[in-house]
């Protein structure tokens, strides 16, 4: 038996090193999930054109990528919510250098639900939605819905609300949004990736939310764009700040995005939640990359400096198919200039 | 000669004139000491362990002091946080877990050990052990997709119309909540249950069996009053085995427990845990007292399987004292 | 007499009544097993093929990927957590069941239950303290370490039960031949507990096999191959959790495609753990 065992410890170190492949570059990056898809095909054709240059991007939440890229376990982050400047500070200190924000595509929340016999898409004003997940709107027939959606069989139906129970970017936007919208929600709940919520049912991730609602009438609850779109189910239009009724799509989103480039702050952190314009999305976001400014290792610092510049011009070719919205023309001329900070 | 060889040997090694006895007493000791190396890096993994659960939650330990065990909110922005209800969650889905998987488990090993032909119960056990390999998150999108409906359609209706006047089947039920997390814990520790208990049922010699058959009592009797008291304590281990799993359950229970800190006597109503709470904001906390809140969960979980363990040994010891013991 | 009659009668029914429920509940447990496996082989059934088992994953939208970096992956991983967790399981029941005393035996066993009610999450927490932030990168020894760690408590504890297990009769005989102790522990007893020993090394490696959590942050995840023990590394477990919660109806398949491997890799290692390392140990069967 100990002869079987070695011969077998054998062959496996053997295979370990068999796969060793020589003179790799291998960089690694954490974060948000809300982009892993593109980043994921973005990653993989870089890989295509340069061969030897290996991006390993994991998506364990806006919070851990930020977290980590402070502890230096991974090269680069990423994160659905800007870093605050408590964050700054701290990979300042930790670092001696600045950690700087690349924003790369653009993504929106909106509010889904699932009401048995209502399969038309229902209108949302901020303060039903405010009023809804402060547990003050409690049935589906209140007039502060009611009222945006004359000529729709509202049940009296209880609503059932369902928010994330893990910490997420998703949740940052959401609560972001309710915060500028409503006095009352700033008081009480806030903004955050994790919150005290008021009333509600916790999913896990976005897909947890999607499950619960199609498993419960009378439900309702946030997601991101994508998992509304690829699981098709029914979601919601929400009154902008120029009083129309905006459903969440690519362009809606980009015009939420176009609006705010204009005062977009030389360190990309801005929020574009309640953004101003006709045509606007109000519940749109920017997700960044958290990029260290000053890179000890030449050949990770210039792959990324070129896979930026590659991702926000060419790479926005395939983000709309994958459900995402392209950045504005000024926000990428103003991040190809950024770009040459890091060192 | 025996007389000759403890001197020699208490008085300490001798160059040159080790006895044989001597030579044996030594393999043991080295027998002794390797494997007390092993014991004891059990004992020093888990004491580092605490240590550094200890270590990494010393803002909320000062700042709540015993408050932390009675507080029932848990709110990350006022930085108020409190574990009751993960700790009333955790026991509650643990204790329906082990009401459901125990007998089903014991029942499952019995029939194994005792009335299946070898070949089905060999073949069988493979398959059984292989629910324990099923990852978590397969349970936890089963639960959501199949568990959830099934209670919310069927068993929560069913269990409402017919024990709906219990404090334990009532309020509304959406499908989610303590009793589908401890349905879908209790498929998880089955295996464990009967895997163990199979092996220890198979060991108990047979004269056990026949003596007892000899003496009269039915196939049943044999099994149930002397086979099953002889395996006793490999089955009581099976059942910590079960425990600890359903104690420390992350992603599986997460997805259906409904993660909403709320204290109810419904089985119906959702709640928490604290390994999904810790699981589900601990890669996104901001701010070391969020960050070592969460640890200090870790921390009173750790004292909670301290205890339900000691309370768990001190039945066995009860129970064994009474009718005899076996070993 | 009668008295007698309608009694044996009585218990008799009985018998028949639990023997038969006994049956119920093994074939209720087969059935969730069955429906389980089921239930991958209809979703995830059509994603498994040639490629699954040779490519690297490909991204949302693209056909031809697979997970054959995380099959090495999780190779590499439960290799080095049965490295690191059997002969702490083993060889620390064989001490607790034949060298111990009361008190020591108490405090091992204790901690070893306590061990195991860990979540699995704070287990690679607790790994990702002590390996990853110290070197500054997650590595498959980190993933290792934390998966060894969660083997520790399971083997020990069903290993030392089996142990004990084992008849006195046993020992008393091969002390009265003049085995020494260690002697008799490798030659009579734990040949006598084997069937059990092995019945928890593969529940225990069962266990880890199908763990995430504690991967989140130590083995990370890795889309390419990892050469050596040093960077990042994919694996099964964590395939499945990726995809199962993505919005991609073609990356759900491939979850439930890779779970139906899992299970097929262990039920592979259980029957040849089984079969090549069995021995024809007589255990009383009735």
């Amino acid at each position: 038996m100990l002869k079987k065992l070695s011969a077998l410890l054998v062959v496996a170190l053997a295979a370990a090193i068999a796969v060793h492949s020589q003179g790799n570059l291998l960089i690694n990056g954490a974060g948000a999930t809300f982009p892993y898809p593109i980043y994921s095909k973005w990653f993989d054709e870089y890989h295509k054109v340069h061969g030897n240059i290996q991006i390993n991007y994991q998506s364990v939440g806006s919070g851990a990528g930020i977290k980590q890229v402070t502890e230096g376990t991974v090269d680069f982050g990423a994160s659905d919510g800007p870093m605050n400047d408590e964050q700054m500070k701290a990979y300042q200190d930790k670092h001696g250098s600045a950690i700087l924000h690349f924003p790369t595509v653009l993504g929106a929340d909106v509010p889904t639900y699932n009401i048995p016999g209502v399969s038309a898409a229902l209108n949302f004003t901020p303060e039903a939605l405010a009023g809804i997940f402060l547990g003050r709107v409690t049935k589906w027939n209140d007039p502060l819905i009611a009222s945006a959606n004359k000529g729709v069989n509202l049940p009296a139906n209880d609503i059932v609300v369902v928010h994330r129970s893990d910490g997420s970017g998703t949740t940052y936007i959401w609560t972001d949004y309710l915060s500028k919208v409503s006095e009352d929600w700033k008081n009480k709940a806030g903004k955050g990736t994790s919150i005290n919520w008021p009333v509600g049912l916790g999913g896990k991730g976005n897909e947890g939310v999607t499950g619960l609602i199609k498993q419960t009438p009378n439900s309702m609850g946030y997601v991101e764009l994508i998992y509304a779109a690829q699981n098709k189910i029914p979601y919601g239009a929400v009154k902008n700040q120029s009083g129309a009724f905006v459903k969440a799509e690519l362009a809606s989103v980009s015009a939420a995005a176009a609006g705010a480039a204009k005062t977009m702050p030389d360190d990309f952190r801005v929020s574009i939640t309640d953004a101003p314009g006709k045509a606007a999305y109000p519940i749109s976001s920017f997700t960044w990359l958290l990029i260290p400014e000053k890179f000890s290792d030449a050949a990770k610092r210039d792959t990324m400096k070129d896979f930026i510049k590659w991702a926000i011009t060419d790479g926005q070719g395939a983000v709309e198919a994958l459900s995402y919205a392209k950045l504005p023309k000024e926000v990428v001329a103003k991040e190809l200039k950024a770009i040459s900070k890091i060192q | 000669m025996a007389a000759t060889t403890t001197t020699v040997h208490s008085a300490g090694p001798v160059a040159g004139s080790r006895s044989f006895l001597d030579r044996l007493r030594d393999g043991d000791e080295i027998a002794r000491l390797i494997t007390f190396v092993f014991a004891a890096a059990t004992v020093l993994i888990t004491v580092l362990l605490v240590f550094e659960l200890w270590r990494g939650s010393v803002l909320p330990r000062h700042k709540f002091g015993f408050d932390f065990f009675f507080t029932r909110v848990w709110d990350p922005n006022s930085g108020d946080f409190g574990a009751l209800p993960f700790i009333y969650g955790t026991l509650v889905t643990a204790a329906v877990s082990l009401i459901i998987a125990v007998p089903l488990g014991i029942g499952a090993a019995i029939f194994l050990a005792e009335l299946a032909p070898a070949r089905v119960s060999d073949t069988l056990q493979f398959f059984i052990d292989l629910l324990a390999a099923v990852p978590s998150v397969i349970y936890g999108v089963l639960g959501v997709f199949i568990v959830i409906p099934m209670m919310r359609q069927y068993i929560q209706p069913a269990l409402k119309s017919s024990l709906g006047f219990l404090p334990f089947f009532s309020g509304p039920a959406y499908g989610i909540g303590f009793l589908t997390a401890g349905l879908v814990l209790a498929i998880m520790v089955i295996p464990y249950i009967i895997s163990v208990s199979r092996e220890v049922l198979l060991s108990v010699p047979r004269d056990q069996r026949e003596a007892a058959l000899a003496l009269g009592s039915t196939r049943w009797e044999s099994t149930w009053k002397v086979v099953v008291p002889f395996a006793r304590t490999g089955i009581m281990g099976s059942i910590f085995l079960a425990l600890a799993r359903a104690l420390g359950e992350t992603m599986a229970v997460t997805m259906v427990i409904g993660n909403t800190p709320t204290i109810s006597t419904s089985l119906f109503s959702p709640g928490y845990s604290i390994a999904a709470v810790i699981a589900n904001e601990f890669t996104e906390a901001t701010g070391d007292l969020y960050l070592q809140s969460l640890i200090e969960l870790g921390l009173v979980l750790f004292l909670l399987t301290f205890i339900l363990n000691g309370l768990a040994r001190i039945l066995i010891v009860a129970t064994s004292q009474r009718s005899g013991g076996a070993h | 007499m009668a008295a007698m009659n309608a009694r044996l009668r009585w218990r008799k029914f009985v018998s028949g009544f639990m023997l038969t429920m006994t049956g119920v509940c093994a074939l209720v447990a087969v059935a969730v097993l069955f429906f389980i496996l089921g239930y991958l082989v209809y979703h995830g059934g059509t994603s498994i093929n040639w490629n699954f088992f040779t490519k690297l994953p490909a991204p949302v939208g693209e056909t031809g990927g697979g997970m054959a970096n995380a099959i090495v992956g999780s190779a590499k991983l439960l290799l080095l957590a049965s490295i690191i967790g059997v002969p702490i399981g083993v060889l620390g029941a064989i001490y607790l069941a034949e060298f111990s005393t009361g008190a020591i035996a108490f405090v091992v066993r204790y901690s070893a239950d306590l061990l195991n009610g860990v979540p699995s999450i704070v287990i690679g927490i607790f790994a990702y303290t002590l390996v990853v932030l110290p070197f500054k990168h997650f590595s498959t020894l980190a993933g290792g370490i934390a998966l060894g760690v969660m083997m520790i408590p399971i083997t020990l504890r069903s290993t030392e039960d089996f142990m004990r297990a084992v008849p006195n009769t046993l020992r008393e005989g091969a002390m009265a031949l003049g085995a020494s102790k260690w002697k008799t522990i490798a030659t009579v007893i734990v040949p006598a507990a084997y069937r059990g020993i092995l019945t928890a090394v593969l529940l225990a490696f069962a266990r880890v096999a199908g763990e995430t959590a504690p991967l989140l942050f130590t083995a990370f995840g890795n889309r390419y191959w990892s050469p050596g023990w040093n960077q990042p590394i994919e694996s099964l477990p964590h395939m499945v959790y990726i995809y199962a919660i993505s919005p991609y109806e073609d990356w759900q398949r491939q979850a439930w495609a890779a779970g139906l491997v899992l299970l097929g890799l262990i039920l592979i290692v259980n029957i040849l753990a089984r079969t090549i390392l069995a021995r024809g140990v007589s255990v009383p069967r009735s």
